[in-house]
């Protein structure tokens, strides 16, 4: 049978553009949760949006299942091919169709790399607001899938308060276009409800996103803490203050560590935890606002505080902050990256019972998050080569997300279910709440062939385990946060 | 007209959803439009409250018939507020009627709308089930988005019953300045360039008179007193009293200027549209407008709701799409089509069509 479909997919796409040998579709078969591994029939690589539109019909048409990649740096396992199913890789739809400073909005394919977006709003002043660390690998239509994150949400939101229109294909084949140039949106807000549907509604094609000018200065401090509950304590004295940063990021000591045979990044001798705060806008707000920032952080009791001096030392600090995953995966032949949300006022309760866990499974566990929201990201450290390793590495991860659902928070801030919580969603939702979700899954995707398997317990299995660093990421280009 | 059910409970709300072939919620009907359709009427007013508030979470979770005015009191007594600026506070509007309106106010300009800021709901779905989409905390990205999805959905696809918002400290000051412009052109400049600088304004509108722009700045006073000469050396101005902008900001939000018993709409547009939509509104006798978030909200004030056809026509022949929130007529102006998913998705949530229609 696959022989056959694979002659009509033919059709639609010169040879070089369909993938359908083993060597070939080896570097497709994974994504930034490695622990998973399945290989698809065929990845066809359009590189048109009327390509992308054929494929999905012709999926459509003979019930094929598809998943649709950009880079392949979910950490969900969002994108992880269905076996017996294809790959639409959209790498090749990577054009900025417009830049229009005036209205500041970028109308773009779902191939371009989110940092390519601000690199081409810069020089008129504006930006791209979403920053997940994996930037500057990470592609648009994965962000708007995923609704990616990053350090900045907790002021300036997540993809999808920037989206403000978008045309996709849908599962169905049939194509639409939703919001548009205005900021303002009339009638139920389909954009919002397409950003974040993991790839399970159908593929954008054009995506258009709203672009900030960028804050004129920055007040970026690092404190050293002795240990991570001063550090959570600083926190919530500089939310009480009224003060409002645009990041609030903590690193623990396994990340610090890790950080510093990465990058060399250099931290305070002797702290156990590390605070980055970062306040942001007009000269004279940041300059009226800093001088109360730094007393609260003076009378937080850090080793050491460290204000950036200048551009260099602020990039200094974020590059330590946004390598700290990759780094802490090098001290492991394999990790899962948890990415929880807990009410921030629990914060320290927390890490304090995510330390014990994973001491009484004696598996190692590093922690960079996002303090400001509450968004954790665990780093559980294992060897997949062991018998039994990464069941165990998973169990502690479900504990994780049990933990976070029972404070009250959210098994994921910012990369989705995927593959990977699939069985979790159901600890946030009841029978009928799954079946409303699956309900307007099957509106969207009557036949069940866009990304099956993901979000949904049950389904369609991946493949055998795997292990070991994605080949992106051995090569230096891909950090997972 | 059989009067409004009004449900006490959350059990009492599921009860109501199933007692009709065709209901529909009512808030305070501070957009009247929305209401007049024919369907039983849920009143929300006695689901009321704020049901949970953590200030240092940057969170609130409230019934839907609760007043905008009682959140406001309650978030402003923790140094917060709504960000988007939810209009017709003053008049009664409930939160539950402003997320499924979708209304946002000046404030909006900065950091969002109603969207941007909510994070969860219960909702009574067609099939009177109570569900929960979303979250309580300020980030989650478990399960589909629905709770955006309901701003603007004008109650066709659920009953919301709870919402959870994210809110934000409110910054110490404001500072309000008013612009004369000539014309509508001059009003989209300096919509387009203000919005494009390292000022962060707060809001930037145009008011119903045409000829001024009202740029606000939010931050600690001298640093907005230091800001002020910067924006007035590019557009003189002058720096407005406390009390007037409070009252200029206040007319606006709850739509004094409006004509009482004509056509109020809300329209999506761009800087770049509103100069032609303004030469098309001046053909109407007495239209008033609003302009908002930066250019890319307007409010349409019309005399007389027989206007409206004239207004629909308008809007269409620039792509541009409206809702009505007062006057009896269509209740979408302009540009509107439904999509096949739009009708799958309404059949999803309401598969016996218990709300009214997408066009009613």
């Amino acid at each position: 049978m696959s022989a056959a479909v694979l002659h009509r997919l033919a059709n639609l796409l010169p040879p070089d553009r369909l993938l359908e040998r083993p060597e070939q579709l080896g570097a497709y078969e994974s994504d930034g949760l490695t622990a998973f591994r399945a290989r698809p029939l065929a990845v066809a690589i359009p590189e048109s949006a009327d390509e992308v539109i054929a494929l999905v019909r012709f999926c459509h048409a003979e019930k094929l299942p598809f998943v649709a990649r950009g880079s392949g740096t979910s950490l969900s396992g969002g994108s992880l091919p269905v076996a017996g199913g294809i790959v639409i890789a959209l790498n090749r739809l990577n054009r900025i169709l417009r830049l229009d400073p005036a209205q500041r909005l970028a109308i773009v394919e779902p191939g371009v790399i989110n940092s390519q977006v601000s690199q081409a709003a810069i020089p008129h002043g504006l930006h791209y607001a979403p920053d997940p660390s994996s930037q500057s690998i990470c592609t648009i239509g994965g962000n708007v899938a995923f609704n990616a994150g990053g350090a900045h949400c907790l002021k300036h939101g997540m993809t999808s308060n920037h989206v403000l229109g978008i045309k996709a294909v849908l599962a169905t084949g049939e194509v639409v276009t939703w919001g548009g140039p205005s900021r303002e949106n009339i009638g139920p807000d389909w954009c919002g409800l397409f950003t974040g549907n993991e790839g399970l509604f159908g593929i954008a094609l054009e995506i258009t996103l709203q672009l900030l000018p960028r804050a004129e200065c920055f007040h970026t401090v690092l404190a050293g803490y002795r240990t991570l509950e001063q550090a959570g304590d600083a926190v919530s004295a500089i939310i009480a203050s009224g003060l409002f940063p645009g990041a609030i990021e903590i690193m623990d000591a396994l990340a610090l560590q890790a950080a510093q045979a990465a990058v060399h990044a250099d931290y305070p001798p002797g702290c156990e935890a590390v605070l980055i705060v970062e306040l942001e806008g007009p000269r004279e707000v940041v300059a009226a606002q800093r001088g109360r920032l730094d007393e609260i952080i003076a009378a937080s009791k850090p080793i050491e505080a460290r204000p950036a001096r200048d551009a260099d030392e602020r990039a200094a600090i974020w590059k330590g902050r946004k390598s700290a995953f990759s780094a802490v995966g090098r001290l492991s032949p394999d990790f899962i990256v948890q990415d929880g949300v807990v009410p921030r006022r629990r914060l320290g309760e927390a890490l304090r019972r995510i330390n014990e866990m994973s001491r009484e499974a004696g598996i190692r566990c590093g922690n960079v998050f996002h303090a400001g929201d509450g968004n954790l990201h665990p780093l559980i450290l294992f060897d997949g080569r062991e018998v039994g390793a990464l069941e165990r590495a998973e169990a502690l991860a479900g504990q994780i997300i049990k933990m976070c659902v029972e404070m009250g928070g959210s098994i994921t801030g910012e990369h989705g279910v995927g593959m990977e919580k699939r069985d979790y969603l159901a600890l946030m939702f009841n029978p009928d709440e799954m079946d409303c979700l699956q309900r307007i899954r099957a509106a969207y995707d009557p036949l069940g062939i866009a990304n099956p398997g993901k979000m949904f317990p049950g389904g369609e299995g991946a493949g055998p385990p795997s292990h070991g660093l994605h080949p992106l990421e051995k090569a230096g280009l891909l950090s997972r946060e | 007209m059989t009067p409004p059910l009004q449900p006490a409970s959350l059990a009492e709300l599921t009860d109501a959803v199933r007692s009709a072939p065709r209901v529909l919620a009512v808030g305070a009907g501070t957009k009247s439009r929305l209401a007049a359709v024919d369907a039983v009427k849920i009143s929300t007013t006695r689901l009321t409250g704020v049901i949970e508030y953590e200030p240092a979470e940057f969170t609130f979770t409230a019934f839907a018939g609760t007043p905008l005015r009682e959140i406001a009191a309650t978030l402003a007594r923790s140094g917060q507020y709504l960000p988007f600026d939810p209009p017709l506070v003053e008049s009664g509007a409930t939160l539950g009627g402003t997320v499924a309106t979708g209304l946002n106010g000046p404030g909006r300009f900065h950091f969002g709308g109603a969207r941007d800021f909510i994070l969860g709901v219960r909702f009574v779905d067609g099939a009177g089930r109570l569900l929960r989409a979303g979250g309580k905390v300020v980030k989650n990205s478990a399960g589909f988005d629905l709770p955006k999805f309901f701003c603007g959905s004008l109650g066709r696809f659920g009953i919301l019953a709870e919402i959870t918002f994210k809110v934000f400290p409110r910054t110490e000051s404001t500072l309000t300045l008013a612009v004369p412009v000539a014309d509508a052109d001059a009003a989209a400049q300096i919509f387009t360039a203000a919005a494009n600088t390292r000022w962060e304004l707060d809001a930037l509108d145009l008011l119903p008179d045409g000829k001024t722009i009202c740029l606000r700045l939010a931050g600690p006073t001298p640093a907005l007193l230091a800001i002020a000469p910067e924006i007035f050396s590019r557009w003189p101005g002058q720096i407005l009293p406390a009390t007037d902008a409070e009252s200029i900001w206040s007319e606006l939000r709850e739509f004094r200027w409006a004509h009482p018993d004509g056509l109020l709409a809300k329209a999506a547009i761009t800087p770049a549209t509103w100069p032609a939509l303004d030469r098309s509104l001046r053909s109407l006798d007495n239209a008033r407008a609003h302009v908002s978030a930066g250019g890319n909200l307007a409010f349409i004030s019309l005399p007389s709701p027989a206007q409206a056809s004239i207004l629909d026509q308008s809007l269409r022949e620039r792509e541009l799409t409206a809702v009505t929130l007062r006057g009896a007529c269509p209740l979408w102006l302009g540009a509107h089509s439904h999509p096949k998913i739009a009708l799958a998705v309404k059949a999803a949530l309401d598969p016996e069509n218990r709300f009214p229609g997408l066009d009613d």
